[in-house]
């Protein structure tokens, strides 16, 4: 049962992470009907410069916690603007383009930002400094470390915030709008460029700060990490019904469970024909599973069939 | 481009044209041999199996419209069969034209396979889904060395039979009345010839009524529907069709490398496949057939340039070539596609899409 519960842990950790990614799909999506490919490689940009700046000052004596947010603050305003940048260069000239011309440009500023940083950060692994305590607590027979537990609260609390920003403030009704009908949100006075530029720049902080949890969760970063992990993430938005920011949410935090449990039992269910290797064919089965029965995501609206 | 409504009119011009493309073909190894050696002839061949995927992927996406990004596994499927039927890993040894068909139809039915399940999504939906199934191809090829030992894991299969017809094997040079004929000559001809092939059958698909219906379906499926298309069965026959083709690809490109492992068969390879069909002009053959051909020249170009360009410059290599060839390949993605958003010769009925909707 301990194991049961570990997994769990572990799969809330992961889904936490893979949620706060797959939110800044799903934005997108949502108000621009695009697969911002390049996402996962902004969360890696994110991971980076984090780790880059938490190494030089792992020997100041600054407390741990102030080190790893010194980390996230110069994180965040790189990866808001090379969000903002990748916006401006290669979609929005292209947003009247046919519906795949963005998705190779998305291709090609993926391939230019893992590149990138292979030329800043060169190809080896960044081992991530142990500047944050460890504890360890138990839960149910479980261990669960400080920082997991941090994570998994502060997921939930950007995640918390983002509803409130979509739908409390004038920002997040001008986004709604403009996710419902960029035209006429333009008559009503919605200046959707900016809206547009805004959503891609809260995508990105939340990459950052996703970023910044893979890289201090596995103590490790690298220029090819934004790759698996978009990816995962994008499957997370989709699980959940693409466009949808509550389905991302639970999408990532689904994915998350189903990988560490899949991992977790997949040898025992197949009688050990299947290994912990095959977690991911374990994620796409139960992703094509639902899709087939609900092709529009677990929590997507329904779209009609066009007339 | 070229003035093909001119070419149309005149019979004469189009013979000629033809001709000198033909010559062209025929003495295009010769030529680059010659000039630039045996590493460009290698591309070359390459190129010439790229472009076969190329168009297989072009009739999923171009003609029908469905957005496949794991057609890479079909490559995969047709390749790890050429080395499981033909190489010392099970001690078969077939012949290659039992094999190619074989891979085609495995590759087909793994293509029905994909498709059944998938007819009622659409878009982006279907695109992770095919995804999804090609990381898993990928996975199992990956690691199916236990409890079996079917596919040797990550360490591949090497080891594998050339292509031979008989007891010509194209691996070694072929004499010809006195006459020998290099190896990667002998693999550019007959890559040419089913090259050709495929283009043949699928332009004569193309306006064939399976051909219109497919354009139908991407248009509006509904609408081709209600005209009494049977859009489940040509859906899949646009999976089926277009496997098949990777199917052979793959076949040739087990053969041809005598050795195969999962990491040719990753997502990025599917990825690069679609930029091929998007580049050069979805939907139209000849436009696929230069992004296939592109695609695959320019990084080798950059591999070759990244290094020597910055010795010249600097006296000394300051950047990572690898990265520098990569860094450059994806901003020419992007700036062609953000210069010609239909691709580079798109088809003339995506043009005029593009123009009306520009409007």
């Amino acid at each position: 049962m301990d194991i049961f519960i570990q997994q769990v842990i572990n799969g809330l950790v992961l889904g936490s992470i893979y949620a706060l990614v797959a939110l800044g799909y799903t934005m997108v999506y949502g108000i621009m009907g695009l697969i911002n490919f390049a996402h996962g490689e902004v969360v890696m940009i994110g991971a980076m410069v984090a780790l880059t700046v938490i190494s030089m000052l792992s020997d100041s004596g600054l407390p741990g916690i102030v080190i790893a947010l010194i980390g996230l603050g110069a994180a965040l305003p790189v990866c808001m603007g090379t969000g903002f940048a990748i916006e401006r260069i290669a979609y929005r000239p292209l947003r009247r383009a046919p519906k795949l011309a963005p998705l190779i440009t998305a291709i090609g500023v993926s391939i230019v930002l893992q590149n990138l940083a292979m030329l800043i950060w060169g190809r080896n692994y960044h081992a991530f400094p142990p500047i944050l305590p460890t504890s360890e607590h138990e839960i149910f027979g479980a261990t669960i470390t400080g920082l997991q537990i941090a994570i998994i609260v502060i997921a939930a609390l950007m995640m918390a915030g983002l509803i409130l920003l979509v739908q409390r403030t004038k920002l997040g009704r001008a986004m709604r709008a403009t996710a419902e009908n960029p035209p006429i949100a333009q008559l009503m006075g919605v200046d959707i460029n900016r809206v547009i530029s805004l959503t891609f720049v809260i995508g990105s902080a939340l990459a950052a700060v996703a970023g910044l949890m893979v890289s201090a969760n596995y103590s490790i970063a690298h220029y090819y990490m934004g790759f698996i992990l978009g990816l995962k993430a994008f499957t997370a938005a989709v699980l959940g019904g693409i466009g949808n920011i509550a389905g991302a949410m639970l999408g990532g935090i689904l994915l998350g469970l189903i990988e560490s449990l899949g991992a977790g039992y997949i040898g025992d269910l197949t009688g050990g024909f299947l290994g912990s290797h095959y977690q991911d064919v374990f994620a796409f089965f139960v992703l094509i599973c639902v899709l087939v029965f609900r092709p529009s995501g677990l929590v997507g609206e329904k779209v009609a069939e066009r007339a | 481009m070229i003035d093909f409504a001119a070419l149309k009119r005149d019979r004469r011009a189009a013979l000629a044209a033809t001709a000198g493309l033909g010559v062209l073909l025929a003495l295009a190894p010769f030529l680059i041999g010659a000039a630039a050696g045996a590493t460009w002839l290698r591309i070359l061949d390459f190129a010439l199996l790229y472009i076969m995927l190329a168009l297989g992927l072009n009739i999923v996406v171009g003609f029908a419209g469905l957005l496949d990004m794991g057609y890479i596994a079909f490559y995969g499927v047709g390749a790890y069969l050429y080395a499981l039927l033909a190489s010392p890993h099970f001690g078969l040894h077939w012949p290659v034209w039992a094999i190619l068909p074989t891979g085609a139809l495995v590759a087909g039915l793994f293509g029905v396979l994909l498709g059944a399940p998938t007819l009622r999504l659409r878009g982006d939906y279907l695109a992770i889904v095919t995804l999804g199934f090609g990381e898993i191809i990928r996975i199992f090829l990956n690691n199916l060395n236990a409890p079996i030992n079917i596919t040797n894991g990550p360490q591949g299969i090497s080891g594998i039979d050339p292509i031979h017809f008989g007891s010509v094997s194209l691996a070694k040079p072929i004499d010809i009345f006195g006459f020998s004929l290099p190896s990667l000559h002998a693999y550019y001809y007959l890559f040419l010839l089913l090259a050709l092939g495929i283009v043949f059958v699928t332009i004569r698909l193309e306006n064939s009524r399976i051909g219109r219906a497919w354009v139908a379906i991407r248009e509006d499926e509904i609408a081709a529907k209600a005209c009494g298309i049977n859009t489940r069965n040509i859906k899949l026959l646009a999976f089926a069709m277009g496997a098949s083709f990777g199917g052979v690809a793959g076949g040739l490109f087990a053969g041809f490398q005598a050795f195969v492992s999962p990491e040719s068969f990753s997502l990025m390879e599917s990825v690069m496949v679609l930029c091929m069909v998007v580049l050069g002009g979805m939907g139209n053959i000849f436009g696929v057939i230069l992004g296939g051909a592109l695609l695959t020249i320019l990084p080798e170009v950059f591999r070759h340039s990244a290094g020597p360009v910055q010795q010249a410059i600097f006296g000394k290599v300051l950047l990572d070539p690898e990265a520098l060839r990569m860094l450059l390949f994806g901003l020419a993605l992007i700036v062609v596609m953000l210069y010609r958003p239909a691709g580079l010769w798109p088809s003339t009925r995506r043009r005029q899409e593009f123009k009306g909707s520009a409007a």
